[in-house]
């Protein structure tokens, strides 16, 4: 980042200026190597492929858990209760004897599914009226903008759990309020894709020969949009985890006895005092779910490069 | 700067009004309604009636809506389902608490962020820009609340230096209005701080390109007069922005940390408010929030006219 | 020895002497050369034109003078930079932080963009003159509306208020000047102050530059691409190209009769009043890369004299008449026009 890019003090050296396949998106081949590009930028980051494995890593071992779990999620060993780590527990046992192991592999199964289910609804309203409030402009923008602004100007934690207040606990309800609350964030990055490239000459030039506009909007406008797309689902990944977390944690999600990171934190904060350790496993995965997210966010931006700004 | 300032605030009362109408409607979402919450456990079919014409639930919706609201403006924001207490008054009980977090949250997030923002711009590649970045990951990925019990297990439990949970008013005790503050505001200005580093790096490395950079290094001026003159107050627009964006997320985050560390504050109040399904106070509570909210964004934009002159100009 | 000796050579009457100097820049091909041995000098009160196209080293030349440089990719250059019998190479950043804006001062090239726009004119103007000359604030605005007023600046004692968004750009270029002459340098180093500005604005200021060497009697040196400016307003000129001095001399005799090619086109390319009609000559090819010099002379390839002596061995920079010198080995066969 210091070197080349900076070298203009009165211009000493002509420094070749190397475009890797920067094609405006409308020729076939240029949108491959493109991609190529991309994925060639985002391997040599180091750190973007280790969130990435990482990721995969934990993804495969928390949706393999009834496979690969030592005990059932439930199962209680009266006889072996708060145990430290042993060789039938490698991470010891909570107060109702259960494996913290397992525990932690069906919890995560439940955290992840419940992120990616809030982040999913995000997406469906998100990015079709992004689209549609990018692309037309108008009243039809002017009003779906102003409802972000209206859903904006809350936190995000305090709506979800005001909407749980009045619907009810539970981590379904959670989820699906949480996915309304963050659908202007994905709106948000959308829209302003899309206005960007409608911008572009060859939109013009599309809409000119006749094309329908729904066309345009599936081949031209979805292309060029997913890169921003892309990187802000995996931040909004990263903050829905934490808020399923919030909400168990609070008692306001996941419920007893369903394991959740959540909900398990929860539980450890009741009992500290007289366990320290059970609070230090979720916390430590929740940590490393939600750094490989912002790498493989940090890392596809910086993939992408400048045609993505983070919103 | 006057007429600015009072024009911003009247183009507020729009969106006002319709966040008002979204939060009164969230009683909508109640299923029976609330007078089946606020009877309570097997109530005759007499008691819910009379708990819906008490609460005048059998007017239309949008007569309800302008009652909540005339109400409102009149500084009445209701009373408590659970104790009858004013909504208003609990609110301003826990306002100074919060507002207490808030701002030793701000404040460390602003020295640390800073600091290191600025130490790792003006030295990219460096090794204390790479100190700085891996904090800022480690930071941005840890969960604030579980940060929040770490520092209770260290400081409160095994080495007992501070107090786990409760709140003194800094008018009693400033010393232990810091001590019982310290650790729940350091675990909420985790994220801030990487939020507000990785921002004044980016902004600091992009300023220090800038000719004017190079112009005031050419007047004689030490590096630092530089970096905290001439390159902060250009990279601030950023900065600040980030900071509006982490406002509204830690009034969020009190919720959550007020809980853990026991503190009397408006956050602890929303979270008995939504736990009991006490609807008045959850509604009074979002209002103000959001209010609040409003005015941290207003206060954003107006700096920008201080960092930027020629936004003021335009 | 030698050291006694350059000390002495200052006391005759030079401000500036710089002498062997060689930068080096970090690119993408590692550490490159773009500055190869170049050396002049500068007397008191003396403008010197310093002239080359984009690429020559004029500029990273004139940025070295104040080490003005980006750390992340030069490194301290070889050579000397003699100020008055004082290295300003080997001195401590904390000595030459007192030379910058004090002793020797410096306009650059983009006016817009080199003044700070988050705050006013007359605070940037003030800024300079109270790190170096102390005093209140109050004193330093009444010197900061002082300058402009100098520099030309109408009711210079309410603009010192405006931010530079305010001003144009030549009304910019002059509040730069006015904060680089607050402190009386002895030495202005001005790197292309024209060239961003429309033609009218360009000769507005070289005329303000000339009128204010004779006022204050500080010595310029003049860093422009454009031949034509440098002889209206320089008393010598030094021609560089491609990292090396190619031709020193009074302005008016290298405009008369340069004595290398490099220099008689850039002369013959310079558009002029009466010559109507024909299209302007150019130089063929362009500045060599540094990390790709040609062999023996660097102008070599774009010479349309060049002979087999040429290619052989790189030749050195030699007097050919009192005062003036070349780096061209066949001047003396050469009968190179002047201007036109």
């Amino acid at each position: 980042m210091t070197r080349s890019e900076s070298v203009d003090i009165g211009k000493p050296v002509a420094v070749p200026v190397k475009e890797d396949g920067d094609g405006d998106g409308g020729d076939v081949a240029a949108h491959v190597s493109r991609t190529r590009a991309v994925v060639r930028r985002f391997r040599a980051n180091r750190s973007a492929v280790v969130g990435c494995a990482l990721l995969l890593l934990i993804i495969i071992v928390t949706a393999a858990a009834p496979l690969i779990a030592p005990y059932g999620p439930t199962q209680v060993d009266i006889s072996d209760r708060l145990s430290g780590p042993t060789a039938e527990h490698w991470l010891g046992t909570d107060s109702l004897g259960r494996d913290t192991l397992t525990r932690l592999m069906y919890g995560g199964r439940v955290s992840l599914a419940a992120a990616g289910l809030a982040v999913l609804i995000a997406t469906a309203i998100g990015l079709p009226l992004g689209l549609i409030s990018g692309y037309f402009g108008g009243v039809v923008d002017w009003f779906l903008d102003r409802a972000a602004d209206v859903l904006m100007s809350f936190p995000a934690i305090v709506l979800t759990i005001a909407i749980i207040a009045a619907v009810g606990p539970g981590l379904t309800t959670a989820m699906v309020s949480l996915g309304i609350v963050y659908a202007p964030r994905m709106f948000r990055v959308v829209r302003g894709s899309t206005i960007e490239v409608r911008r572009e000459v060859y939109i013009e030039a599309s809409t000119s020969i006749g094309t329908p506009s729904l066309m345009i909007l599936r081949k031209r406008v979805m292309p060029n949009i997913l890169p921003a797309t892309l990187v802000q689902l995996s931040f909004l990944l990263a903050s829905a985890l934490l808020a399923e977390v919030t909400v168990s944690l609070l008692g306001l999600g996941a419920l007893p006895p369903t394991a959740s990171w959540g909900s398990m934190l929860g539980q450890a904060f009741q009992e500290m005092r007289s366990q320290p350790w059970l609070a230090v496993y979720p916390g430590i995965a929740i940590a490393i779910a939600t750094l490989c997210f912002n790498l493989v966010g940090d890392g596809l931006r910086d993939a992408f490069g400048r045609e993505t700004r983070k919103a | 700067m006057l007429r600015l300032l009072s024009v911003r605030l009247l183009a507020m009362i729009p969106l006002l009004v319709i966040v008002s109408f979204l939060i009164y409607s969230l009683i909508a979402l109640v299923p029976g309604g609330p007078e089946v919450v606020l009877a309570g456990d097997n109530p005759t079919p007499e008691r819910i009636q009379e708990i819906r014409e008490e609460l005048g639930l059998d007017d239309p919706f949008l007569v309800q809506y302008w009652n909540w609201l005339t109400d409102v403006l009149q500084g009445d924001l209701g009373n408590s389902f659970v104790d009858d207490q004013s909504v208003w008054s609990a609110v301003a009980a826990g306002f100074p608490v919060t507002l207490s977090l808030v701002a030793l949250t701000l404040l460390i997030a602003a020295v640390l962020g800073l600091a290191l923002g600025l130490a790792a711009g003006l030295r990219p590649g460096s090794w204390i820009d790479r100190l700085s970045t891996v904090t800022a990951s480690a930071f941005m990925a840890l969960p604030y609340f579980w940060v929040g019990m770490m520092l209770v297990l260290l400081f409160a439990i095994q080495v007992r230096m501070l107090p786990a949970v409760g709140y003194v008013p800094f008018t009693q005790s400033p010393l232990e209005w810091l001590e019982h503050l310290i650790l729940p505001a350091f675990s909420l200005a985790t994220v801030p701080t990487a939020v507000v580093a990785r921002q004044t790096r980016a902004a600091v490395t992009s300023v220090m390109q800038e000719d004017y950079v190079r112009t005031a290094r050419a007047k004689g001026l030490h590096p630092r007069r530089v970096a905290v003159k001439h390159v902060m107050k250009n990279a601030a627009v950023p900065v600040v922005t980030a900071f509006g964006v982490e406002a509204n997320r830690l009034i969020g985050a009190t919720v959550v940390i007020e809980q853990l560390f026991a503190l009397p504050g408006v956050g602890k109040l929303a979270y008995f408010s939504v736990f009991s399904r006490d609807f008045p106070m959850v509604q009074g509570i979002l209002l103000i929030t959001a209010v609040l909210i409003m005015l941290v964004n207003l206060a954003v934009d107006l700096s920008y006219g201080y960092f930027n002159p020629k936004v003021r100009t335009s | 020895m030698t050291r006694k000796k350059e000390k002495d050579a200052r006391d005759d009457g030079e401000l500036l002497r710089i002498e062997d100097l060689h930068v080096d820049f970090l690119t993408d091909r590692g550490w490159t050369n773009v500055v190869a041995g170049v050396s002049f000098d500068v007397g008191p009160g003396e403008i010197v034109g310093l002239v080359g196209e984009s690429g020559s080293g004029k500029s990273v030349t004139s940025l070295s003078v104040l080490r003005l440089l980006p750390n992340a990719y030069s490194r301290t250059p070889s050579g000397h930079i003699w100020y008055q019998g004082r290295d300003l190479i080997k001195m401590p950043e904390r000595e030459l932080r007192d030379v910058r804006g004090n002793e020797i001062s410096m306009i650059f090239q983009e006016p817009m963009t080199s003044l700070n726009p988050a705050f006013t004119i007359g605070d940037q103007i003030a800024e300079v003159y109270r790190r170096h000359k102390g005093g209140s604030r109050r004193a330093a605005f009444a010197r900061a509306a002082e300058m402009l007023d100098l520099v030309g600046i109408p009711d210079a004692g309410s603009r010192v208020k405006d931010y530079p968004h305010e001003f144009s750009g030549g009304m910019r270029q002059r509040a730069m000047i006015a904060m680089a002459l607050a402190c009386e340098p002895k030495l202005l180093i001005a790197d292309e102050p024209a060239t961003a500005l429309d033609v009218t604005v360009q000769a507005q200021i070289v005329a303000l530059l000339s009128r204010l060497r004779d006022e204050t009697g500080c010595g310029i040196l003049f860093i422009t691409h454009d031949l034509g400016l440098v002889v209206e307003l320089a008393d010598r000129v030094v021609v560089m190209y491609a990292g090396e001095v190619v031709e020193t001399a009074a302005a008016l005799d290298l405009y008369n009769a340069p004595k290398h090619p490099y220099t008689a086109g850039l002369l013959s390319a310079m558009p002029h009043l009466g010559v109507r009609g024909k299209e302007l000559p150019t130089i063929p090819g362009r500045t060599p890369e540094p990390w790709r010099m040609p062999e023996g002379c660097r102008f070599g390839p774009r010479c349309g004299h060049t002979s087999e002596e040429c290619v052989v061995a790189a030749p050195a920079l030699r007097i050919v008449e009192a005062g003036r010198s070349s780096r061209c080995c066949r001047t003396e066969q050469l009968n190179l026009a002047g201007s036109p």
